[in-house]
């Protein structure tokens, strides 16, 4: 292994350490070593609160800001927080209005937020989620409960986040969290492998010269393994399951192309170049794009395409101001 | 009739925490043939944190369980703290009130751990996972108490329950977890999860079988 690291079984804490040495003004620790939030939330909002297996980053962690992230509960690589440490995301987050928990739909973290908002439910503390559910590679549309969620949740957290920062109310702020990502379809492609130091062997195997489509962001298995292609062929082989999941002609979209950590920034523009094709012959049009590297998996190399269908409620929060580590922007 | 007295439970909980954190590396071998391969590591851990937390203290049966259930939430995470910590803390909230267990108590207990389980996971027998093991043994057990067993033949059938069962997961192709993306290249391998409830069934019917006593008359 190639690695910048100590012992492999303290990288999770050794990061930590890095995150809040070098953004004072976005992270602070708390009373749970893996739980950090934005120093600077104003107490009278509703707030917002993610978590998950590290591993991803920016995510989850790179949400945390103004306009974004609360609190955030930190697990193991791929491996999801406790239940302890999303209680204390929820305490640490502002809660006198209630606590909007925006997740994946992982097994992990789905049990471990439950069990956290039963025991907030004892503090009178409110706790309400939405579980983003956007890669369409995972299940079909008629079975989208059992889908995972990806870089989608990265629009949630933006739609969310705003919508809190504006002062809506949880019931509200759930609900455009919710319109968020379920306006979003999602599918990853991969190249290679990626390893957990503390396993020290990668977690799966892609042979060289093939790529897998619809690879989840642990290596959750795609549709279908094949020869690598050229980036072209790559972006139609992804904008058809994407745009077969929901009608997107005529519509305004909001692209977000993630790398998923060792593919190069300028693989994901040449990729860019022909999604954007893509979907102009598809009559959609797109509102805006980001590029770079959101929700990775550790050193796989790849891409996820996230495309989310707007209107007039959601481009505002959108578009709304946000500071933080993954996304800024006036 | 004999009984299991419920008033001490650290003894018990000593020995299953032993058990697993003896096993570690062998059970992260198991996890690594289809899995992550931190089974092993991170039982070994929340046990460990456990038996650090009672040691010394007079702890009842139910006391003792809660720790371990409360334990293993707070420091495992992943999949396996909640649904580890959900069957101790059933198990716990069981024999919250009693200070002897007989025979059909004791399968309460485990019973009611089945239902905490079940209640925060859509896992079922068949997904290659710890429940391939519980499901069996709890049965097995039960099946021999309805059926006149005394306590220390029962204990033997929740023993033999729980090793079938972790066996039957040798061929099943994994249905949830990390090994599910290896579909059929799942089978042919143990479910490390069923590996590691197999060893803390059968290290709890030892535990409860030695402590064995005669009813107060």
């Amino acid at each position: 292994m190639q690695r910048i690291i100590n012992d492999p079984d303290n990288v999770v804490d050794d990061a930590i350490k890095g995150y809040l040495r070098a953004s004072p003004s976005l992270f602070a620790a708390t009373d749970h070593s893996r739980v950090l939030k934005y120093p600077s939330s104003p107490s009278d909002k509703v707030g917002v609160v993610t978590g998950g297996g590290s591993g991803h980053e920016p995510a989850f962690l790179g949400y945390i800001g103004a306009g974004m992230c609360d609190a955030v509960a930190i697990g193991e690589i791929f491996s999801s927080p406790t239940a302890d440490a999303f209680l204390e995301a929820f305490r640490a987050a502002p809660h006198g209005q209630g606590v909007a928990c925006l997740y994946g739909n992982y097994a992990g973290d789905n049990m471990n937020v439950k069990m956290a908002k039963q025991m907030a439910e004892l503090e009178d503390i409110e706790v309400k989620t939405v579980i983003a559910r956007d890669d369409v590679a995972s299940a079909p549309a008629s079975e989208r409960d059992k889908r995972r969620g990806v870089a989608g949740e990265v629009m949630m957290w933006k739609i969310g986040g705003a919508a809190a920062a504006r002062g809506d109310s949880l019931d509200e702020v759930i609900r455009l969290a919710q319109k968020a990502v379920d306006a979003c379809s999602s599918i990853g492609i991969g190249l290679s492998s990626c390893t957990i130091p503390a396993n020290g062997k990668p977690n799966f195997s892609i042979e060289p010269g093939h790529m897998e489509l619809g690879i989840g962001h642990h290596g959750e298995p795609g549709i279908e393994v094949a020869p690598l292609t050229s980036a072209e062929a790559i972006a139609t082989a992804m904008c058809d399951p994407v745009l077969a999941d929901q009608d997107f002609a005529g519509s305004e979209v909001a692209v977000l192309i993630s790398g998923l950590g060792a593919t190069p920034v300028m693989e994901l523009n040449i990729l860019y170049a022909h999604i954007a094709e893509r979907l102009e012959d598809a009559n959609i049009r797109v509102h805006r794009t980001d590029i770079g590297n959101y929700f990775t998996s550790l050193e796989m190399m790849g891409a996820t395409l996230t495309l989310m269908k707007l209107d007039d409620e959601l481009k505002p929060l959108l578009d709304a101001p946000a500071r933080s580590l993954a996304i800024t922007q006036c | 009739m004999q009984v299991l007295d419920a008033t001490h439970g650290r003894d018990i909980l000593e020995e299953l925490v032993e058990v697993i954190v003896d096993n570690r590396q062998y059970l992260s071998d198991v996890d690594g043939a289809i899995g992550d391969g931190d089974h092993g590591i991170n039982m070994a851990k929340g046990f460990r944190l456990c038996g650090e937390s009672i040691a010394g203290q007079s702890l009842s049966l139910s006391k003792a369980l809660g720790t371990l259930a409360t334990t293993l939430m707070g420091s495992i995470g992943g999949s396996m703290g909640p649904l580890y910590g959900s069957l101790f803390m059933g198990m716990a909230k069981s024999v919250k009130d009693k200070t002897v267990l007989d025979a059909k108590d004791f399968g309460d207990m485990l019973a009611d751990g089945r239902e905490a389980l079940e209640q925060i996971s859509d896992a079922k027998v068949g997904d290659k996972c710890l429940l391939d093991t519980l499901v069996p043994a709890i049965e097995r057990y039960r099946d021999a108490v309805e059926g006149g067993d005394d306590f220390p033949h029962a204990l033997q059938a929740l023993r033999n329950g729980a090793q079938y069962g972790r066996d039957s997961t040798f061929d099943l192709e994994a249905k949830i977890g990390r090994a599910a993306r290896l579909g059929e290249r799942s089978c042919g391998h143990l479910d490390a999860g069923a590996v590691s409830c197999c060893l803390l069934l059968s290290r709890l019917a030892d535990s409860t079988e030695h402590r064995l006593e005669k009813a107060a008359a």
